[in-house]
């Protein structure tokens, strides 16, 4: 396994442990676009009566889909961070079926980059849900506390 | 807290699957409910800072709201996530996260619900969430 500072962007993006523990997967990416999905598994399941998918999973999936399309967009695995993500929860996902979700870094300034986000389940023109993001660009890590 | 509502809250956390891959908890202090997010590496968003991932903060802080409405509501099934708008305030830090959720307006048919998660202080939050869920007591 490659170093995380010195691995190509989309295996740096699949590199954090969350987005490994839901098991989330590059489809595709391209400049200011990613498409990842994550896969229905059973403890990923939010409502027990029917088998979907929860709806954090898709959360998840939409906020580092988001990231790999402006971090895509700007060409290097720069630090950022998620200043406000709303999503529309359409309908939700069919049974037992995982989601995939593409990202669009539509817009980018200095310090701010917008993003809009669309997820389905099994046909890409029926949406499960719609995103809209803010992300601030090039924050830099504080050295942690104690 | 009437006895129903605790029971209401035990099914909710106990039975979604997805509130135990989180590691998710909860504390009642009489109605007051605290969630309990317990730090795991596989929550981990950004392993160079490192910090939370936004998505996992974000379904804590949703999963919270439904816990506080599974109280307020006992008997009925988990509410539909309508939309939900996070905020993120702070980094998430490789530590413990609390939440505690304010049920703003529960209709018949929709709830608004918002919630402040933090970390070393509850002055300091580290995100927030505002979300409307579809409540579903006139399902069968």
């Amino acid at each position: 396994m490659s170093d995380f500072n010195t691995a190509p962007l989309p295996e740096r993006m699949l590199m954090a442990p969350h987005a490994d523990a839901l098991g989330l997967s590059l489809v595709s990416v391209e400049k200011g676009r990613g498409v990842m999905s994550a896969p229905w598994r059973e403890e990923l399941v939010g409502d027990p009566e029917t088998g979907v998918i929860a709806s954090g999973v898709v959360t998840a999936l939409i906020d580092h889909t988001c990231g790999l399309a402006i971090n895509s967009a700007m060409g290097e695995l720069t630090p950022i961070a998620t200043l406000d993500l709303r999503i529309d929860y359409l309908r939700p996902a069919a049974p037992r079926t995982g989601v995939t979700a593409e990202a669009h870094a539509y817009r980018l300034t200095r310090t701010v980059g917008f993003v809009r986000a669309e997820a389905w389940d099994v046909e890409r023109g029926d949406l499960v849900a719609t995103a809209q993001a803010a992300f601030m660009l090039n924050t830099r890590a504080q050295p942690l506390k104690g | 807290m009437e006895d129903t509502a605790i029971q209401s809250l035990d099914a909710f956390l106990q039975k979604v699957p997805y509130v135990r891959f989180l590691g998710m908890r909860v504390e009642l202090a009489g109605d007051e409910m605290t969630a309990v997010l317990p730090f795991q590496r596989t929550l981990i968003g950004n392993p160079i800072l490192p910090a939370l991932h936004g998505g996992a903060l974000g379904a804590f802080m949703e999963l919270t709201a439904l816990a506080q409405l599974s109280l307020a509501q006992p008997g009925q099934r988990v509410p539909k996530t309508i939309d939900i708008t996070i905020e993120y305030l702070r980094s998430g830090r490789a530590q413990d996260t609390y939440a505690r959720a304010i049920l703003r307006k529960v209709g018949r048919r929709v709830a608004n619900v918002q919630v402040e998660a933090w970390q070393d202080s509850r002055a300091q939050p580290i995100a927030g969430l505002t979300g409307h869920f579809l409540m579903r007591n006139e399902e069968p």
